[in-house]
């Protein structure tokens, strides 16, 4: 019967795109935690993905039975509360010294750090895939034929409540306000008694946290390894498409990553199975050639 | 400490300072030619395969060190322009090129292709440069699976022989030669390095290093100009990766992945940004680590009978010295020298700060 292979062909398709939005949203997660710390302190965190990373073995760590076999739901927040405490100390022990050294600098920095991060989960935890043990692993829904993983629609659900309560965070809390502030201007911010340095490794905490979140959220959806931390390469292709300063962008550019993925794997030729690789890097160089600023372009000319 | 009394403009831009300094570096030329002698004593020519591996690598090292260290520019995918200059030489020579017009076409080839693809992105600030060329270095490995009919993809393809005037040069069948060869580039390289620090674009360079802004205001064309370093970081990163294939003898989709570019990064950096010498010293630095660390298990099994074999703990070892160089030492290995050297120099009169930055502040690309 063509009616029901077409039916069988558009239930495939909604299944690729779901899980695509999925990835899109761990991507876009990462891209998040990313941006963050460059619009507050202008320093690229080329370990963001490592934080992930780190932050799915914290949580792996306690919940396994293999490791320490506490209840999922307690492994969470104490994998999240650990992630805010390095982002906090890295700030404040490493990249608050580094302050007038050059950009190039401390991208050199965060990739040394992404190395360590690396090695350390590795020999802590583990060098082979594991996967996280979550109470939902493995549970699926069936929405008439559409057969979902109830893993990732709980990603996009968490992402967005994520969105939200960050998007309120910065407009509504004292806090989130005396971050932005810190973040378009430092002299100004400090002289309205905003203290800078201290509203600085908050950031990165934060920006911990929320790497916690999307590598608990990455773990649940299959294994994680200590290389998974390469992932974030394409967060970072996610955020310069979404343009460079801008939160809504790097959600933005993290949905097209992760759905061109997919699409490109499926739409490609035989025999051209590279491309569903090169697709993401492809878009983010056609996007940098065309639209330099990234889509949600905030770069303006500097001033002396 | 010798002052060289100033008579000329020229003597701002010669080749070397005094004499003194002349003699000290035709010395080390003259150990350089004069070193296989040891190996052909004693024998053993493993060691100077090691020296040439470092060899090839400082010539890539100054490649990005020109473009990193000079231009101001951080290139993250520095091992794809390698791999361009490796695959181009190979395909040159399998075409029936000579040698001598193949090598030097690889690296132009790789060189101009390095230009084209970072032209959009060079008009850009720092950050977008090393995430696209990150992003390059990535795909890669992807981008030769997918040419396999010319680069043979994952099963790889060996590289033909060095073929110079009818005399065949094979890494293991005669490794005096491939070492006379890979000191030639890395001399001419040098010299040519050299040359560039002492012409205005070599100046123009290090204005753009320094603050964009103000060299643009001094009449320099920004984008040509970084156009320009990158074409020629390129194409000494092409020549470094061609002479690594004709070293490797084979070379598949994984030879020149994203790791080889980062150690690259990593390795200028621990040699000192903004010194030719800090190529060779982070070259060699680079080099030491793996043989060190292979030494150090050996001493550690035979003698107190420990076993570490922890996947991951070289480029580890490698981070935690690149982190300790940036904290402490930002000007790297050369930038130590300078300081030892000062001292004594000045003996007793030499100060903690000589070397600190006067104005210490954020550099920042943002409108404020």
């Amino acid at each position: 019967m063509p009616g029901a292979e077409l039916g069988g062909k558009r239930l495939d398709f909604v299944q690729l795109i779901v899980s695509g939005l999925a990835n899109g949203c761990v991507y876009g997660l990462i891209a998040l935690g990313f941006v963050m710390i460059y619009k507050a302190t202008e320093a690229v965190n080329f370990a963001q993905g490592d934080f992930m990373m780190l932050g799915a073995f914290f949580c792996l760590g306690f919940t396994n039975a293999d490791f320490m076999g506490l209840n999922f739901w307690l492994a969470v927040p104490l994998a999240m509360i650990f992630m805010g405490i390095l982002g906090y100390v890295f700030d404040w022990g490493v990249l608050r010294h580094m302050s007038g050294q050059s950009q190039t600098s401390i991208v050199i920095l965060t990739i040394a750090v992404g190395f360590i991060l690396r090695f350390v989960a590795g020999t802590v935890w583990s060098h082979e895939p594991v996967s996280l043990e979550t109470p939902f692993a493995g549970v699926n829904l069936d929405f008439g034929g559409v057969v979902l993983g109830v893993n990732e629609l709980l990603i996009i659900v968490v992402t967005i409540i994520l969105t939200v309560a960050l998007f309120v965070f910065f407009s509504r809390t004292k806090l989130g306000i005396a971050m932005q502030a810190a973040s378009q201007n430092q002299l100004a911010a400090y002289y309205m008694g905003v203290p800078v340095k201290r509203i600085q490794s908050l950031v990165w905490a934060l920006s911990g946290v929320v790497a916690a979140v999307a590598g608990i959220l990455f773990a649940s959806k299959g294994a994680i390894d200590p290389s998974s931390g390469l992932l974030g390469i394409k967060a970072f292709a996610a955020a310069a498409i979404g343009g460079f300063g801008s939160l809504p962008g790097a959600l933005v550019g993290g949905l097209i990553i992760g759905l061109i993925e997919p699409l490109a794997a499926r739409f490609a030729p035989d025999g051209f199975a590279g491309v569903a690789r090169i697709a993401p890097y492809a878009i983010l160089i056609i996007v940098l050639i065309f639209r330099p600023g990234g889509l949600f372009s905030q770069t303006q000319k500097k001033k002396v | 400490m010798r002052f060289v009394f100033k008579t000329s403009y020229d003597a701002d831009i010669r080749w070397f300072k005094h004499g003194a300094q002349l003699f000290w570096y035709a010395l080390l030329l003259a150990m350089m030619i004069a070193l296989p002698l040891v190996f052909i004593i004693s024998g053993n020519s493993y060691l100077l395969g090691e020296i040439t591996s470092v060899l090839i690598f400082s010539v890539a090292c100054l490649g990005l060190m020109l473009l990193t260290g000079q231009t101001g520019l951080a290139s993250l995918g520095h091992a794809a322009f390698m791999a361009m200059g490796c695959y181009a030489n190979i395909l040159l020579l399998n075409a029936g090129v000579p040698w001598l017009i193949a090598f030097p076409l690889a690296g132009l080839l790789a060189g101009l292709f390095g230009t084209i693809i970072a032209m959009p992105v060079l008009r850009l600030h720092g950050v977008y440069l090393a995430l696209a060329t990150l992003a390059m270095s990535i795909i890669t490995g992807d981008v030769i699976d997918l040419t396999e009919k010319w680069t043979g993809g994952v099963s790889g393809i060996s590289v033909p022989d060095i073929s110079i005037f009818g005399y065949t040069i094979n890494k293991y069948a005669n490794p005096y030669a491939f070492y006379y060869v890979a000191l030639a580039v890395v001399v001419i390289c040098t010299m040519f390095y050299r040359n560039l620090l002492r012409s205005p674009s070599g100046r123009s360079f290090a204005a753009i290093r320094d603050s964009e802004v103000s060299a643009q205001a001094m009449g320099i064309n920004l984008t040509r100009t970084k156009a320009t370093s990158f074409f020629l970081s390129c194409t000494m990163a092409g020549l470094a990766g061609a002479m690594f294939g004709h070293s490797a003898t084979y070379v598949t989709h994984e030879t020149f992945d994203i790791v080889m570019s980062i150690t690259l990064f990593l390795a200028i950096v621990v040699g000192g940004l903004g010194f030719m010498h800090g190529a060779f010293l982070g070259a060699i630095i680079s080099g030491l680590i793996p043989v060190l660390i292979a030494n150090g298990r050996t001493l550690l099994s035979t003698t107190f009978g420990i076993n570490i074999n922890i996947p991951g703990l070289e480029s580890a070892m490698f981070a935690c010295i690149v982190i300790a160089f940036i904290l402490f030492e930002p000007m790297g290995l050369y930038g130590r020298w300078l300081k030892i050297r000062t001292y004594f120099e000045l003996f007793p009169f030499y100060r903690k700060d000589m070397f600190r930055r006067q104005k210490s502040y954020l550099k920042t690309e943002r409108v404020q």
